[in-house]
């Protein structure tokens, strides 16, 4: 493998003291394409995703990205490295009382200044930024809608369009399809891989649905108990595979 | 009583004016303070030690009726209306303050967190995260604290700390009934016209 993009090694978890959710969990993520992550639920899935960007601390283990160890990095050390990775949300996490230009401009909070945050004053080449990728997640014309008035699978596409407008390096989605009907979910998919590629971003996605992540992965990895059971291409993973990361098999018929 | 003596009616909007210049600096000023302290006051967002101190002072501000308050100036500063700000701005700033601090808890961490998984600054998370969610209670509050201020203002006078409480107190003591009832009048046509004006806002901004 090239250089990865990220490289996660030997993370361990415990909310409670002792009790693991990841053990000793080391993964690579390639500069490019979908990493899709299943496992049952429980398995540590958010857990694993959350550790990367530290919306959860790691108990131990190392996480490196663009040569430093995020599990070591505090206040704006922290921000500026969460700045470079965006975050797609099962319940898509905008702020509903904001339009939907604000929305997606708040991808850029991390380069504005206090006061001009404050102020709503975003340079120029950001507002442009945002129509553009407003038009390519297919919501041009939403600008000023509140993002309250928008449905489900709108309200991703603000969701990933807020992630891309960060310019980040690296791309989490946690379930960003679990809330959704099917043919929304294959849309929303669809458009979480076409962006990334078209801007050359890696995706590190937890999936429930597994057909849908054989469809769109390059790669799955099956998490059980915390730690990877299953690591390889969509056609490798077998019956007899899937059985191994979510137990048992009568469930497969 | 009857009929309400309007005789010194120049006297009467003296007082009246300087009552509302002092309800409107209060709540001008308490505002301003109230913002900060409330949001430092706001447990799920600060430090626990961050959070006691202003919730230390919001309490402190809310310990005594606006009048005591005023007498506490009045001592400290002397007559007048500075005075009467002053006992003001501090019943705001333990008011708004603290259901202020309130709804800020009451926010959705969710809404909260996927501004701050951007990257933004603190600043940034306060600017996009929290107050979009909370500024329409926040007018709430402030213009109900306005309301409150205008009435409260016509009292403060009474200690010596401003506005039309004054004559109202000198009336009273004289048994000049008939001034006292054309004071009265004035204040009540005074509160209703803040009722309105505070309405009006709340209806421009959705609170
Ligand atoms: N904040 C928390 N505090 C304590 N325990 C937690 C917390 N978050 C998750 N856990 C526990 O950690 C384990 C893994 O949870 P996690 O959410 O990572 O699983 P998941 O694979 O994402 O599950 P799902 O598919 O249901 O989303 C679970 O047993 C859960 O109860
Ligand atoms: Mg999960």
């Amino acid at each position: 493998m090239a250089q990865a993009a990220l490289a996660i090694r030997n993370l361990s978890k415990a909310y409670a003291p002792g009790q693991f959710v990841l053990r000793d969990l080391s993964l690579e993520v390639a500069p490019r394409g979908v990493t899709a992550i299943i496992g049952p639920s429980g398995s540590g899935k958010s857990t694993l995703i959350r550790c990367i960007n530290r919306l959860v601390e790691p108990t131990a283990g190392a996480i490196l990205f663009e040569g430093r160890d995020l599990t070591r990095l505090k206040g704006a050390e922290l921000r500026r490295a969460r700045a470079r990775i965006g975050m797609v949300f099962q319940e898509y996490n905008l702020v509903e009382r904001l339009t939907v230009m604000e929305n997606v401009l708040t991808g850029r909070l991390a380069y504005v200044s206090p006061l001009k945050a404050w102020l709503r004053r975003f340079p120029p080449e950001d507002i442009e930024r945002a129509f553009r990728l407003l038009d390519e997640v297919g919501l041009s014309g939403y600008e000023r809608q509140r993002a309250d008035s928008l449905s489900g699978g709108q309200r991703q596409r603000v969701g990933i369009a807020r992630a891309i407008m960060q310019q980040p390096r690296l791309l989490l989605a946690d379930e960003p399809t679990s809330s959704l009907d099917p043919k929304t979910s294959v849309e929303i998919m669809t458009l979480l891989r076409d962006l990334a590629a078209g801007h050359a971003i890696p995706v590190l996605v937890n999936m429930h649905d597994v057909e849908l992540a054989r469809r769109f992965a390059d790669r799955i990895v099956g998490l059980a108990g915390g730690a990877i059971v299953f690591d390889g291409p969509p056609h490798a993973l077998s019956d007899a595979r899937l059985a191994g990361i979510y137990g048992g098999e009568s469930w497969l018929h | 009583m009857l009929p309400p003596n309007f005789e010194h009616w120049d006297a009467i909007l003296k007082g009246l004016k300087e009552s509302l210049e002092i309800a409107v600096l209060a709540s001008f000023f308490g505002i301003l303070i109230a913002l900060p302290v409330g949001l430092l006051a706001a447990r799920n967002l600060m430090p626990a030690w961050v959070s006691w101190s202003a919730r230390a002072l919001i309490a402190a501000a809310r310990a005594f009726h606006p009048v005591i308050v005023a007498i506490l100036f009045v001592k400290a500063i002397g007559f007048g209306a500075i005075a009467g700000i002053m006992a003001l701005v501090v019943a705001s700033v333990g008011f708004i303050g603290k259901l202020f601090a309130e709804a800020v808890e009451e926010i959705s961490l969710k809404q909260l967190e996927g501004v701050r998984a951007t990257g933004a600054s603190f600043a940034g998370v306060i600017a996009f995260g929290v107050l979009p969610q909370v500024l329409p209670r926040f007018i709430g509050f402030s213009t109900y604290q306005f309301d409150s201020n205008v009435r409260n203002s016509t009292m403060v006078g009474v200690v010596g700390a401003g506005g039309i409480g004054a004559p109202l107190f000198v009336a009273f003591q004289r048994f000049e009934y008939d001034v006292v009832c054309a004071i009265i009048l004035a204040i009540i046509a005074v509160v209703f016209l803040a009722e309105v004006i505070s309405a009006r806002v709340q209806r421009i901004f959705g609170a």
